[in-house]
């Protein structure tokens, strides 16, 4: 087991999440089992070999040029008419669970 | 496949579009029809998860007015679409198959389905899914599990279980689903339709409810070929509003169907110039142990009939494939759970009530918000990405990334196009896989290779088992030759239908 109810716990945290006892159990069993199908990909070796985070790294670049002048086809100025409005206040709020009309209300971070 | 009651009683865009513009028919009676099959079929299926009747009304009222003023239709005009629900809809609730986001109406509209619309598509709802896209049956929703419209009893796959279902049963002419490891093609497959995810970058994903950023993408189902064409020529290229779209020109892929079945010469306007033999590649590592053997005929047959096109058959390698499936669970749960953070019941969705503080409101929100599957890879996700394992699973996943790419890299200089099965096995039953994720997990075995590249893959159907269930043929290409891969499909799909 590579997993422990401990680092189930743990990473539930991470994870902003509480989990159920019977959750907590399940989760212990299937991260084991995938985990397991996952260590296959050490018997493989990727020395010198470089991580990919994105496909779109591989086209659309000028190599000729450094950091983000590289992406300079994914620049901002390629919209045309300038920059856009932001979404309107009333509409940005309306799916809220909680607002007083004009922040969204969670409960009290600090206590006094 | 038996192509005369499902696909002649099928309707296609062009059909349709004409229908109305030569005054046979107008755009509100067939949104009638359509509404009426959909109010007769989807009790059982469940394909659906919302209507958007006011939004359909309004385009086609301006249908209509086009028609009656003798204008020119769009090319899309008055054809019934549905979207899959991890598209937003601006004032159509977008549930993403989650409970966290049951009253989520969306401000805006996702890229995609604004196109459509601005091609005169009517949006007749949104799609059921597993939740946040995450499955391969359709059984993750929380809402409902959808059924496949070919054997009730079974899964229509997944995650856009809802959209391929919803165009098998002529519930809709095309619909958008989501493709992040193989949720449009398995799907396709298992329902008997045709189902494309183009090249990453080739469609904007602004308005896609993210899983996998670096993985997810959206693409048409059809009952045919030529549609699918018809509406990635609709919905492809370049959008501010997402800075991974590329810029690179879209062909018609519509007009590319009718070219010669000979190697692309020019693969950026799929123009054909030459008189070289199409090369079709096959590797032997999609014809492994766990290829059902139906399966494994029916392709096989396919592949067998594009040699009688005129195409070589070429062997070629991909050897790395067997590790495709362990670094997509790595890759994938660790984007979903950094994308997933997000819902935390702030800002919109569910909050779990009364919280005495802020963390805890999190937590509850999140743990009453989202279902076990969901859970499950937020939680591998964040396992992938802690202090002391960030090297030894997600660099280590990217890592083999890059050589799965590269496998491709190195077969697309020998071929143009490399055809495959879509998924193992035909469809299975509703409840068969469901307590086992990692069972499930297998389903996408043919299928994640693609996206971890990028490149664009099509499944079209293929044939049937014995018990009558669809098979899929998938057909791989280069990066942003969907032209090519269109062009193959739509080749043995005639052949396969006059045969």
């Amino acid at each position: 087991m590579k997993v422990s109810e401990q680092d189930v716990a743990y990473v539930a945290e991470l994870a902003n999440l509480e989990l159920t006892a019977d959750e907590r159990v399940r989760m212990l069993r299937d991260l084991n089992s995938i985990l397991e199908y996952v260590e296959r990909l050490n018997g493989l070796d990727t020395t010198n070999v470089e991580p990919m985070a994105q496909v779109s790294d591989r086209y659309g670049v000028d190599v000729s040029r450094q950091g983000t002048e590289r992406f300079a086809y994914a620049s901002r100025e390629d919209i045309k008419e300038g920059l856009r409005p932001s979404l309107p206040h009333q509409e940005a709020i309306e799916n809220a669970p909680e607002t007083d009309g004009t922040f969204f209300e969670v409960p009290k971070v600090i206590e006094r | 496949m038996t192509a005369d009651s499902t696909t002649t009683k099928l309707k296609t865009i062009e059909s349709v579009r004409d229908d109305i513009a030569e005054r046979r028919t107008t755009a509100l009676a067939v949104v009638e029809e359509f509404y009426a099959r959909i109010k007769k079929e989807d009790a059982e299926i469940g394909a659906f998860l919302t209507f958007s009747e006011d939004r359909a009304m309004a385009q086609v009222e301006r249908i209509h007015r086009l028609a009656v003023d003798g204008k020119p239709l769009p090319p899309l005009a008055g054809v019934p679409v549905a979207i899959k629900d991890v598209m937003v809809t601006r004032g159509v609730r977008t549930t993403a198959g989650s409970k966290i986001l049951e009253h989520f109406v969306p401000p805006y509209d996702c890229t995609a389905v604004a196109r459509l619309e601005a091609a005169g598509a009517v949006v007749l709802g949104k799609l059921n899914c597993d939740e946040f896209a995450m499955g391969s049956s359709t059984e993750n929703s929380a809402y409902r599990p959808v059924r496949n419209p070919r054997d009730k009893t079974r899964v229509p796959g997944g995650s856009s279980g809802g959209s391929a279902a919803a165009v098998a049963a002529g519930m809709a002419v095309a619909t958008l689903g989501s493709d992040t490891g193989g949720s449009i093609r398995q799907p396709a497959s298992f329902c008997g339709v045709v189902g494309l995810k183009p090249t990453y970058g080739r469609v904007s994903r602004y308005g896609l409810i993210a899983f996998a950023s670096s993985l997810d993408h959206i693409g048409p189902f059809a009952n045919t070929v030529k549609d699918a064409a018809l509406v990635l020529r609709t919905i492809a290229g370049r959008d501010a509003m997402d800075a991974t779209s590329a810029e690179v020109p879209v062909p018609d892929y519509v007009s590319a169907l009718e070219q010669p079945l000979k190697a692309a010469t020019d693969t950026a306007s799929g123009r054909i110039t030459g008189n070289d033999k199409l090369r079709v590649g096959v590797a032997k590592e999609y014809f492994g142990s766990g290829l059902d053997a139906e399966v494994r005929a029916a392709v096989e047959a396919a592949i067998q009939k594009l040699a009688s096109l005129g195409c070589e058959i070429v062997p070629v390698s991909l050897p790395h494939t067997k590790f495709a499936i362990p670094a997509y669970y790595i890759v994938a749960t660790a984007e979903a759970s950094a994308n997933l953070a997000r819902y935390d019941g702030v800002r919109y969705g569910f909050r779990a009530r009364p919280a005495r503080t802020l963390s805890e409101m999190y937590r509850e929100t999140r743990d009453g918000g989202f279902g076990m599957e969901v859970k499950r890879r937020i939680m591998l996700g964040t396992y992938a990405l802690s202090a002391g394992y960030y090297d030894a699973y997600y660099l280590k996943a990217q890592k083999v990334r890059t050589l799965l790419t590269r496998d491709f890299d190195d077969a697309f200089k020998k071929v143009d196009v490399i055809a495959a099965p879509t998924a193992p096995t035909a469809a299975f039953k509703l409840g068969e896989k469901v307590d086992d994720p990692l069972a499930m997990y297998l389903a996408d075995i043919y299928t994640v290779t693609a996206n971890l590249a990028g490149i664009p893959g099509i499944s079209v159907p293929c044939g049937e088992t014995r018990e009558g269930l669809p098979i899929g043929l998938q057909i791989f290409g280069r990066h942003f030759d969907e032209a090519t891969v269109l062009r193959v499909a739509h080749a043995y799909e005639r052949a396969a239908q006059s045969a």
